[in-house]
This record gives structure tokens, C-alpha cells and sequence, in this order.
């Protein structure tokens, strides 16, 4: 390991500022096929690994980065759109591209096999079909918690309660989609403003409202904060990492994303990308897609991960099309409430 | 000057203007083959300008210029014939002394060895034989003129232009190098423009001197011309040392100052009687040995002080019973000597009617 | 002689000059450049700002936009945020940059050449490196969290600090520069006059020093003020301009509301950077050719105080890069503090891999070559050329755009204007090409302003010279401009190179599968929660970025040695 560490970088100096050669070119002419995601990047190579072995001639490529930065590129890109396919994207992103004309329809192989619930209801043969699906989670640092002496909060409206003051990260729904996710689904459960009265009530608890929606997880994880909410594959993978954390599923309910994909309206490669999507959807893809997550498109697959809490039960009846018509009036309200003066606070 | 001959450089009419600033005006001159011609004046009087416009670097506005019969009013550069020296040298810093010299000829069809004979020549004629593989920031600001000088005749250019070429270096680098460009000229008898603000550098390396005050030219002539003859207060002024008396025109070609009356003064003729003129007389003009009371022009004149100025004194005089009237005279060390010249003495001095200049106005 | 009434004033005709070859090869030069500015940074910038008088079906709609924005009382806590962040990271910045260059070039301390080295670092770091150094030292968790009395690490105090890191290099830049230009007779003319050290420091030092020490104070306030990195991984909630924007195009996709924010970001940068060029116009050559340079003479206690005011700032900087690398090695913070290699194995990250490295080096390599070839090329046909003045004007206010535009509104430009349908350019769309052409543009104007100013310490009358030998300007460009100008063409290209590697605003919305970037890959990484691989592959772009600074430093010096024989005496 260390020498093998050692060979490459005195490699990379040997090389040295000029290397400007243009990389190795690929033998047999394989079908590119750019596909645009958002899915955590460990889980590239897994997919595009086993897709590759049941589709030699076709080579996945992959653009990869936040739901916010590919949604802003999609949209900015919506006048001649790049990617074959959007794989991987949360369903809202979609349903805001839609509007544009950015897919064409298409019906898996397999496509009546799944919940429903994960299909485009508004057109027969679907312009997206879901994936899988992420739940909102609160992860509590065990360490930090005991430190100081925070009881673990089993449900939303324990988190407003005054021992937590300062204790509770979670991201601001200007900057993520996560955090719109939580917000729009407490005003789905509880109304708008019931749930607003719980945000009052949670605002004065919280530290700090972060950009990323995966980040108060991860600063929970590093002991930064004892509480954050986010959702729960990244509570998964930091625990694998060693992190002291507890995966948390609000008892209230719980507010869901579904990760989807869609085909491109002017894609060369429709075959590629047409044969991704049936694969995609395949039993042996949907045992790929379901560790960390809540529940995946194909009924009947299990969590693979230990203690993984049973979350299909708390998962609310989510109306993605009230929820992405609304977020510009909701995010504003949200602004204007909690991040107008968010003058860091002391602890 | 021989009239006769063509001149080399015509300029006819140029004006040149930035925006809304004409920096000259009008401009006519002719310039004779082998001829050095000096651009003299103050700063800001535009001779710098008239010579960008004649080596086209910043082509005039209105008017033309020719150039041996060919009309090069509108040509670039690169397509009129010369060759230029700046005061900054403007010498390639990152070439050697060798190479700045060859410059010129290495864009020609000329042999590596005849480029290396012709720069050789041109280093043994500015007196850097074996200077060549210096670069330039090694040599004194005299040696590096020299090269740039060099540079500038390499290519054999008809039109020799000097901009400023002395002003940054030191006095005794100065003195020597004027020799040294005048010689130079005269071997190769290339025609040569010369820009300066220096006077004496005008007066001692130009065959004429063409004095320009405020875009337009002053005067044309011979130094001795410009220097005897000033052609205007102005030139009076700017060329050496000059006496300044205000006075009034007597008719018949005499003067009065303050009641005091000259005479058979050139230039006082065509005036009316009374109207008021300004009398120039250069100090080294007046005489006192010799001149007796009752001489032409002689009046008596008290020495209100002296001042040694190592080869002669200079004397300031007052007239005596005119009053203010205050004039210098410049006496040599044995007039001095022999007069017994000294504060508060009493001379009788004379201005020769023919050393005096008389223009209209004060 | 025109007097009398009737004298007609008759215009003389006017000369027309004329066109020579050399004057076409100018023209068409200065062409290409000018079609180079419209095409990378003119039309790019039109498509994204003229969304913000559009709505979001691209209809236009007036000051709608603007209305709605100022009536949004957050504006208000980010302008005045922005404002307030800006200036105390600039007194902060320029003060300790001001000691600093004063014990570099006034004092007789040991190890100027390491300290001035040290000073240098922050440039070579991605912006998120500082922000990990400063989590692990005051964060909850961190080392010296106690210094901080309670206050949290994320907002103002973060910012400020990670802000003052990463500026500092530039500021000690320029004013160190101005505080080498000294004329040493104007202090022997204090000493004989009986002046006091500290009368001569106020009445010599400080105005010889103004205008550098203004316009660094211009340069920080603008990196600051446009700067977004650092603000939204450390700012926790401190609302700033730069953030607002990327919460309205990255959080809301509401590109028009964003291209608002970008304008309104505009004005102060404009302001600032108008203000700074009118100071700069008003600066004489305070180095006259006979001017001595100063050489400090050793006084013991003062040299012992310089070196203990530098020593702790090179230790501070030290120190958070140390960090860095501590936090690259650490097995997982804070609960396994053991150490491991296993950060450097890129490819089994997220987001990013030895590939993504790879792909930096040549975006830097690319963006230094081309990048300086185009800029140093259009100073000095903008700087050289004759006539075209509006032209040349025009050129010249391109060139010092992009210094006042964010990343973030650069990058998206370049999706609207380069992805537009029937834009014959499109097929530069992702790939390298267009990555390498968007970083030239994001650090166009302080390399333009480095070749202008080397350009204009040559002699005005070269062209000149060149062109009564009949030499073509272009040969002598190439025999003489290019030599003299050397090292200000490699401290562009360095510049370059340095700024490339760590870019990330800007081209993260333009790589792709095949064009993935390191520092990108920081940034995602770190996103993931791979805080450790992310400091690590950070710290790469460090090391990578110093050793091409050393291998510069020692061309440099080879250079110097063999065409620079001419500067010594």
C-alpha cells in the first residue's frame, strides 16, 4: 500500500506540469452514454459495474455532483439538453424539468411490477420512473449526546423542547433539497401553520442552518453537533465509518424523495440509455439500490442493512406536485422567518 | 546655402493635432542633402512632434512631407528611410551590443559574414571596436548612445533622426559626444535632424538651426544668423545672453530711452515715431574700452556689481540719470584688470548701432 | 500669414494614413482579441445578466426582479454582511500584510526568502482546506476551541479568519513590491534631518507605500466581496452576497433572481475597482532611474521584533496547513485519531479519483500556456498598438470585467451561452476546451494588469526603433518583448496554474464525465463526509501547486542566469 503510494506520486511529479497528453483512446467502439445523477458518488462504480457486465458494449459516463448544482445545469442546459439520460435525480428536480419538454416516454421492461407509487401517474408510457426512495432521518451523536445529557428525541416535536437549545443542526431549504423535504412534509402532515409554529418553536433550538443536506449528518458524525437532521443513507455510511451515531425516524411521520430517472428528449444513444432503464429496474439492480435506503421501486426487496429501522409505515403521503408548485412561496416564507437575521447565535 | 540645389526633406504645411491641441501648426521647411539641421526650442514647442511626423511614427494631420522626390506624407514607418536615436537609447536591453547593432540588417538579404563586417565597421567607427558581446546594461550611457547611433546608421538610412540623443548623459560625456556625432556626420555626409532643448549643443553641431516656439517656427538660420540676428524677442531670449530695454522709437531709425537717444539702429526705420519697442542688446555687444564720451550711442553708466564668471565678469550697469535702466555687460578678465573695473565705478560704454536689435512692442 | 477680414479659413486636407502589412497583422491582432473578449467573457456574461430583467419563461419583465429583491429585508443583512465581512478581513488582511512585507524589506531578520515563501502558501490551497483546518482547531471538537471564549467558529469569525488566510498572499504581494520601490536618499534626508524612526516610518515609509497599500486594500476587498467559498463552508448562517447568490441558483434554480444578486454583487466590486484604477491613474513613477534602493542596516531589537511579528504569522499559516494534513491522515475525527494512508486512495472515493487529479494538472498546464500566450499577447497589442483608441478602450474595460464577476455567475454564463442551440462553438461544450477557456476568463484581469505593468517599465520607443530598421513588430515581440518581459510572463503563467488547480466555482458547472477536477473532487468529497480523503487530495493540490512554484522558481533563476545576464551591472 504505502510503496504502491509512493510509486504514484513520484509518478504524478515525475510527469510533472506538462502532462498534457489526451487520454488513452478505447479500443471497440462502445456505446457512450452520458448519464447526469445525484446518487451518493461510493455508489457509482457498484452501478455502473454491474450494468457494464450485463451491457459490455455500452460505457456508462457519468456527471455527477449535488441535487442542487446538476438541477441548476440541467435547467441552465433545458434549451439543448447534453445528457442521454437523468438517472438518479430526485423526482422534484424532474418534475421541474418537465414543464420544458426535457424527456421523452418510455416504459421499462418490468415497469408493471412496480409500486406505483414510483411512476409517473400523469402520463402512460411514464416520462420518469422512480428508483428508489430516501427518507428524512435525525441522526444523534451517542458521545456528544451523553456528553450533554441529551435524552434521544424520538419524534419531531421532541426536537423543540428546550434541553436541545443550540444542540440541533439541520440544513437551510434555500440552499438544499433535503431540507425542503423535511419542511414540506411537516406542512403536509401537521398544515402550514401548525407546521410553522413547530419551526418557530425548533428555530430556537437550532444552531445553525447548513447549505448541504447531507451536512448535519456528517458534522453530527465528526462530533461537531449532537443532533442533525438529514436522511438516513448518510447515517448508515457514517456509522459503517465509525461515527458513534443512532439513526432517528420521527415517530409523526416521515418526509420522502424518490429517486428517479428520465430519458432525455434528444438523446443519441436511446437505445443505451432505454436498455439502462430496463436494467435499472431489474430485480438484481433493485438488491443493488436498496442498502441505506427506505424502500426501493421493486416490492418484495429487503434493507440488507442491520437495524435498519422499518420506515415504511412513517412515510407520509407525499404529493410531490403541491410540494415543487409551492416551494418558491414556501422557501420565501421560510426566508424571510429564519434566515433574514441569522446572526450566529452563542451556544 | 546653395539655393539652387533640390532640397532632400520638403515639409509643406503640416499640422498635427491631438484632439483638441494643435502641437504644431503649419509647419514649412526644407532640408538640404548632408545637411544638420537642429529643432531648437522649449519644451512642449513641438520639434518632437514635427520629427515623429517626419519619421511617420505619428503622422501629421494635414500637410506633406517629401522625402528625396518621393511623397511619403501618409507612409508607415517601415516605408520611409531612417534611421532614429533616442534620448532613452532605447537599446534592446536583452541583446548584446553585436546584436543591437545587427539588428537592422538580420531582417535583410545580407550574409552572416557581411552582417558581421558591416557591424564591426560601424563599432570601429563609434569608437567600440571590441565592445560587441557586452550587453548593453554593462556600458556608461555615452558608450551606450554610441551603439544606439550605431544601430541607427547600420542599415545606411538616408535621413539621420536625433531625438534629444544627449540630454541624459552627463556633461562631460555631452561635450564629448557633440564632437563626436558632428564628425561622425560629416564622414558620411548623411542628412540629420537633430532635436534638442540645449542651445549651445544647436549652436555647436548644427549647420542650421530651426527655432520653434510654441508649434510654429521662430526662425531658420545659420547659428551665427540665429545668434546675431534673432528673428524675434523670443529667439533674442532663448539664444544666449540678452539685454532687454524697453524704449520708444525716435523716427529715422533712432531710439529713446528715457530721453536718452541711440542711433542708426536696423530694424528701428519702418517704426513710428513714439510707439513703444523692446531694444536687445547681448551683453559681450557692449563696449568700454576705448569708446570716449561724445562717441556714437556712449553714455555714462555706473557698475552696480560684478560677478566672476571664470572666463569674463558679468557687470550689471545702470545709465547714469536714466533711471531704471538696468543692463548687464560682459567684460573679459583684462578689461577688467587693465579699467580697474569694479562696484560703484563710473564707465562710459557704448551699444554699436549695428549689434542692436529693435521689435516692435515691449 | 492669414490677417485681415476676408481671410477664408480653408481646412487643409487631411492626411489618411496609410495601411502598411504590419499595420493589418496589428489590426487583425488586436481583432482576434477583441473577438476573444466578446466570445469569453462579453456574450457569456449578457446571457446570464439579461435574465435578471426576465422572468422564468424568458419573457422580460422590466425591474420586476429588482423590485421583488429589495423588498426582501434579507438583501439588506447580506449587503450590509457583505460589507462589513469585506472591510474588517481588508483592515485585518492589509495590516498584518503591511508588517509583514515591512520586516521582509526593512529589516535585517534572518530567513526573509523562507518567510517570503511561507507567505505565499495560502494562494496554493483550495479555499476548503482552511475551512477543515479551522473546524478541527475550533470547532466543537476542536484543538484550541478555547481561544475562541465561547463564540462559534461558524459565521463572521470563521469567515473573517478563513477570508484573511486566503488573501493575504496577495495583499503582501503588492504591497511588498510598493515597499521595495524605495528610494533610500529620502531616508538618509530624514536620518540627517534628525528625524525619529517613527516620524520617518510616518512621513517616508507610509506615503511612499500609499498607493500599494490602497490598492491592496482594493484587490482584498474585492476577492472578498465576490468570494463564496469560504462563506459557505464556514459561514454557518451569516448570510452574504456571494452565498445568496448560490442559494438562488444552486438551492432555488432561480436563475433570475440570481443573475439579480451577480448584478447587485457587481456594483461595489465596479465601485472599488473603478475607484482603485483612478488612484493607480494619479501614481507618478516613484522610482526615478537614480533612485538607490534602500538597504536596511541591522538594529538588533528591531530585527528581533520583525522576526517574532513574522515568525507568528508564518506559524499560524504553518499551522492551518499542518492541520490539513493531520486532518488527511486521521483515521476518522474525532473518535479514531489514529493515523492512516488510506486518504490517498482516491479512486475508491467519492467524487473523486487520481483521474480527477490528472485532469487538474492539465486544466493548469492548459490554462497557464494558453492563458498567458492570449493575455500577454493582448496587453501588449492594447498597450503597443497605434490608433483604434475606442477599440483599444473597449478592450481594455473587457479585460478588467471578470476580476468583479463571482464563479458561480461565470459558470452558468457559460452553460447559457455555450450550450445555446446553433452557437457554432457548442461543440467546446464539455470538454477540456471550455473549462481551460472559462478559467483564462474567471483570472483574466490581474494577469492582464501583471503584463501591463511589465510592458509599460519597457521602453515606449522599441516599436519604434524596430520599425525605422524595418524590422517587423512581431520579430521584435519575439527577439525582445517576450525576453525582456520573462518574469512577468512566468509569474503569470504561475498564476495561472496555481488559480486553476484550486477553481472550483466556476467549472463545477462545466466539467464533465471526462473532465472531473481535484478540486472539485475536494468539494465533493468533503460534501460526502470524506472529510480526510478531501484533505487529502486538498493537500495534494498543495504540494503539486509548490512544486511547480519550485520548479518556477528554479527556471526562473536559470532563466535569469542565462537571458537575464543583461539586468546585472
Amino acid at each position: 500500500m504505502r510503496t504502491n503510494l509512493l510509486k504514484r506520486l513520484t509518478a504524478a511529479l515525475a510527469m510533472g506540469v506538462f502532462a498534457l497528453g489526451v487520454g488513452g483512446g478505447v479500443a471497440v467502439a462502445k456505446t457512450d452514454l452520458l448519464v447526469y445523477t445525484s446518487i451518493e458518488a461510493d455508489e457509482l462504480a457498484k452501478f455502473k459495474n454491474a450494468f457494464e457486465k450485463d451491457y459490455p458494449d455500452i460505457n456508462i459516463k457519468w456527471v455527477r455532483d449535488s441535487t442542487g448544482i446538476m438541477g441548476a445545469k440541467l435547467l441552465a442546459e433545458k434549451d439543448n439538453p447534453r445528457a442521454d439520460i437523468v438517472w438518479g435525480m430526485a423526482a422534484t428536480v424532474l418534475l421541474q424539468l418537465i414543464p420544458y419538454d426535457y424527456f421523452q416516454a418510455y416504459a421499462p421492461k418490468g415497469v408493471e411490477k412496480l409500486n406505483p407509487l414510483y411512476v409517473d401517474p400523469k402520463n402512460n408510457p411514464p416520462l420518469w420512473v422512480g428508483q428508489r426512495a430516501y427518507v428524512a432521518a435525525v441522526c444523534y451523536n451517542t458521545i456528544e449526546g451523553k456528553k450533554n445529557n441529551l435524552p434521544i428525541p424520538k419524534s419531531w416535536k421532541d426536537l423543540t423542547k428546550p434541553v436541545y437549545k443550540g444542540h440541533v443542526i439541520m440544513p437551510n431549504p434555500g440552499s438544499s433539497g433535503t431540507a425542503y423535504l423535511d419542511v414540506s412534509s411537516w406542512i403536509q402532515m401537521w398544515g402550514e401553520e401548525d407546521a410553522f409554529k413547530f419551526m418557530d418553536a425548533l428555530h430556537k433550538n437550532i444552531s445553525r442552518y447548513t447549505h448541504s443536506g447531507s451536512k448535519p449528518c456528517k458534522l453530527a458524525a465528526a462530533g461537531e453537533i449532537p443532533i442533525g437532521v438529514s436522511f438516513a443513507y448518510r447515517v448508515v455510511k457514517s456509522k459503517a465509518a465509525g461515527a458513534p451515531l443512532v439513526l432517528i425516524t420521527p415517530e409523526e411521520g416521515l418526509g420522502w424523495e424518490v429517486e428517479a430517472m428520465a430519458i432525455v428528449r434528444n438523446t443519441k444513444n436511446l437505445a443505451a440509455a432505454r436498455a439502462l432503464a430496463d436494467w435499472t429496474i431489474s430485480r438484481k439492480s433493485m438488491e443493488l439500490h436498496a442498502p441505506g435506503y427506505a424502500a426501493v421501486a421493486l416490492p418484495g426487496i429487503p434493507n440488507p442493512v442491520k437495524d435498519f429501522p422499518d420506515v415504511g409505515g412513517k412515510m407520509i403521503k407525499n404529493d410531490f406536485a403541491w410540494a415543487g408548485a409551492n416551494k418558491a412561496r414556501i422557501v420565501k416564507k421560510w426566508t424571510a422567518r429564519y434566515d433574514a437575521k441569522s446572526e450566529p447565535r452563542k451556544k | 546655402m546653395d539655393e539652387a540645389r533640390a532640397p532632400y526633406l520638403k515639409v509643406e504645411n503640416v499640422t498635427k493635432k491631438f484632439g483638441d491641441f494643435t502641437a504644431i501648426k503649419d509647419i514649412c521647411l526644407e532640408v538640404f542633402e548632408s545637411e544638420f539641421v537642429c529643432f531648437l526650442g522649449p519644451s512642449g514647442c513641438g520639434k518632437t512632434t514635427l520629427l515623429r511626423a517626419i519619421a511617420g511614427l505619428d503622422i501629421q494631420t494635414s500637410g506633406r512631407i517629401e522625402q528625396a522626390g518621393r511623397d511619403i506624407s501618409n507612409l508607415p514607418p517601415t516605408e520611409r528611410d531612417f534611421g532614429i536615436v533616442f534620448q532613452s537609447y532605447a537599446l534592446f536591453p536583452n541583446l548584446t551590443v553585436f546584436k543591437n547593432v545587427a539588428y537592422g540588417l538580420e531582417n535583410r538579404k545580407t550574409s552572416k559574414a557581411d552582417i558581421t563586417a558591416r557591424v564591426n565597421e560601424l563599432l570601429q567607427l563609434v569608437g567600440m571596436p571590441d565592445q560587441g558581446p557586452k550587453y548593453p546594461a554593462q556600458l556608461s550611457g555615452g558608450e551606450q548612445q554610441r551603439v544606439a547611433l550605431a544601430r541607427a546608421l547600420a542599415t545606411s538610412p538616408g535621413l539621420l533622426l536625433l531625438d534629444e540623443p544627449l540630454s541624459a548623459l552627463d556633461a562631460k560625456v555631452r561635450l564629448r559626444l557633440r564632437h563626436e556625432i558632428k564628425e561622425l556626420q560629416h564622414k558620411l555626409g548623411v542628412t540629420t535632424i537633430m532635436v534638442t532643448h540645449d542651445q549651445e549643443e544647436a549652436l555647436t553641431m548644427a549647420d542650421r538651426i530651426v527655432v520653434m516656439n510654441k508649434g510654429v517656427i521662430d526662425q531658420v538660420g545659420t547659428p551665427l544668423e540665429i545668434y546675431r540676428r534673432p528673428a524675434s524677442p523670443f529667439v533674442a531670449d532663448f539664444i544666449g545672453a540678452m539685454n532687454f530695454l524697453s524704449a520708444v522709437a525716435g523716427g529715422d531709425g533712432t531710439v529713446r530711452i528715457h530721453g536718452m537717444e541711440l542711433s542708426a539702429i536696423e530694424g528701428a526705420d519702418g517704426l513710428d515715431e513714439g510707439a513703444a519697442v523692446t531694444l536687445c542688446l547681448r551683453p559681450e555687444d557692449i563696449v568700454t574700452r576705448g569708446v570716449e564720451s561724445g562717441a556714437p550711442n556712449a553714455f555714462e553708466a555706473t557698475v552696480a556689481d560684478l560677478e566672476f564668471l571664470g572666463s569674463f565678469y558679468r557687470a550689471s550697469l545702470t545709465a547714469k540719470g536714466v533711471e531704471n535702466t538696468r543692463f548687464q555687460a560682459d567684460f573679459s578678465v583684462n578689461l577688467v584688470r587693465d579699467l580697474g573695473i569694479e562696484a560703484g565705478k563710473s564707465l562710459t560704454v557704448a551699444f554699436p548701432a549695428d549689434r542692436i536689435r529693435v521689435f516692435a512692442g515691449t | 500669414m492669414t490677417d485681415g477680414p476676408q481671410a477664408l479659413v480653408i481646412e487643409a486636407p487631411l492626411v489618411k494614413p496609410k495601411v502598411g502589412r504590419e499595420d493589418w497583422v496589428m489590426r487583425a491582432g488586436l481583432a482576434v482579441i477583441g473577438v476573444y473578449l466578446l466570445v469569453a467573457v462579453v456574450f457569456p456574461l449578457y446571457t446570464i445578466l439579461s435574465k435578471s430583467f426576465q422572468d422564468s419563461r424568458g419573457l422580460f419583465v422590466g425591474l420586476d426582479n429588482y423590485a421583488e429583491y429589495f423588498a426582501t429585508p434579507a438583501l439588506f443583512y447580506s449587503i450590509n454582511n457583505s460589507l462589513t465581512i469585506s472591510v474588517v478581513s481588508m483592515v485585518i488582511t492589509v495590516g498584518l500584510a503591511f508588517g509583514y512585507a515591512y520586516g521582509l524589506t526593512r529589516s535585517c531578520m534572518p530567513g526573509k526568502g523562507v518567510f517570503k515563501a511561507i507567505a505565499l502558501i495560502p494562494i496554493l490551497a483550495p479555499s476548503l482546506l482552511p475551512a477543515i483546518s479551522l473546524r478541527y482547531l475550533f470547532g466543537a471538537q476542536g484543538m484550541i476551541k478555547g481561544l475562541l471564549m465561547g463564540e462559534t467558529i461558524y459565521g463572521p469569525i470563521g469567515i473573517v479568519i478563513g477570508e484573511v488566510f486566503w488573501t493575504f498572499p496577495h495583499a503582501l504581494l503588492i504591497i511588498f513590491t510598493a515597499l521595495s520601490l524605495s528610494d533610500a536618499r529620502l531616508y538618509e534626508a530624514a536620518e540627517a534631518l534628525g528625524a525619529s524612526k517613527l516620524r520617518t516610518f510616518f512621513t517616508v515609509t507610509l506615503p511612499g507605500a500609499k498607493y500599494g497599500l490602497i490598492s491592496a486594500c482594493f484587490v482584498v476587498f474585492t476577492l472578498v466581496i465576490t468570494d463564496f467559498g469560504v462563506p459557505k463552508v464556514i459561514g454557518g448562517g451569516y448570510n452574504v452576497l456571494a452565498v445568496d447568490i448560490y442559494k438562488q441558483v444552486v438551492g432555488q434554480q432561480n436563475f433570475q433572481m440570481g443573475a439579480v444578486v451577480g448584478l447587485v454583487l457587481l456594483a461595489p466590486a465596479l465601485l472599488a475597482f473603478v475607484a482603485d484604477r483612478m488612484i493607480q491613474g494619479k501614481q507618478v513613477a516613484l522610482l526615478s532611474a537614480r533612485a538607490v534602493p534602500y538597504e536596511p542596516r541591522p538594529d538588533r531589537r528591531f530585527d528581533l521584533a520583525m522576526l517574532a511579528f513574522c515568525g507568528t504569522v508564518a506559524f499560524i499559516i504553518i499551522g492551518i496547513l499542518g492541520v490539513a494534513q493531520f486532518a488527511a491522515l486521521v483515521k476518522f475525527w474525532p473518535y479514531n485519531l489514529s493515523l492512516a494512508l488510506d486518504s490517498y486512495q482516491f479512486d475508491l472515493m467519492d467524487g473523486g479519483s487520481w483521474g480527477a487529479f490528472w485532469n487538474s494538472l492539465k486544466l493548469a498546464a492548459w490554462t497557464a500556456v494558453i492563458g498567458t500566450a492570449v493575455i500577454f499577447t493582448g496587453a501588449y497589442l492594447v498597450e503597443k498598438s497605434k490608433g483604434f483608441e475606442r477599440g483599444r478602450g473597449l478592450i481594455q474595460l473587457m479585460c478588467m470585467i471578470p476580476l468583479a464577476v463571482p464563479g458561480i455567475v461565470l459558470g452558468l454564463a457559460y452553460i447559457f451561452f455555450f450550450n445555446a442551440v446553433g452557437n457554432p462553438l457548442g461543440f467546446i461544450y464539455h470538454t477540456l476546451i471550455i473549462l481551460v477557456l472559462c478559467t483564462v476568463t474567471h483570472f483574466y484581469t490581474v494577469s492582464h494588469l501583471t503584463a501591463v505593468t511589465a510592458l509599460k517599465q519597457m521602453d515606449a520607443e522599441f516599436e519604434a526603433v524596430s520599425s525605422s530598421l524595418k524590422v517587423p513588430f512581431y520579430r521584435t515581440f519575439i527577439r525582445v518583448t517576450v525576453p525582456v518581459c520573462m518574469p512577468a510572463i512566468l509569474d503569470i503563467s504561475i498564476y495561472l496554474f496555481v488559480n486553476a488547480m484550486t477553481t472550483v466555482s466556476a467549472v463545477i458547472f462545466l466539467y464533465s464525465a471526462d473532465t472531473q477536477l481535484a478540486s472539485v473532487a475536494v468539494l465533493n468529497m468533503d460534501d460526502a463526509g470524506d472529510t480526510a480523503p478531501a484533505a487529502a487530495m486538498g493537500m495534494m493540490i498543495v504540494y503539486t501547486s509548490a512544486t511547480v512554484r519550485l520548479l518556477h522558481f528554479l527556471l526562473t533563476r536559470g532563466i535569469a542566469r542565462r537571458t537575464q545576464a543583461w539586468r546585472k551591472r
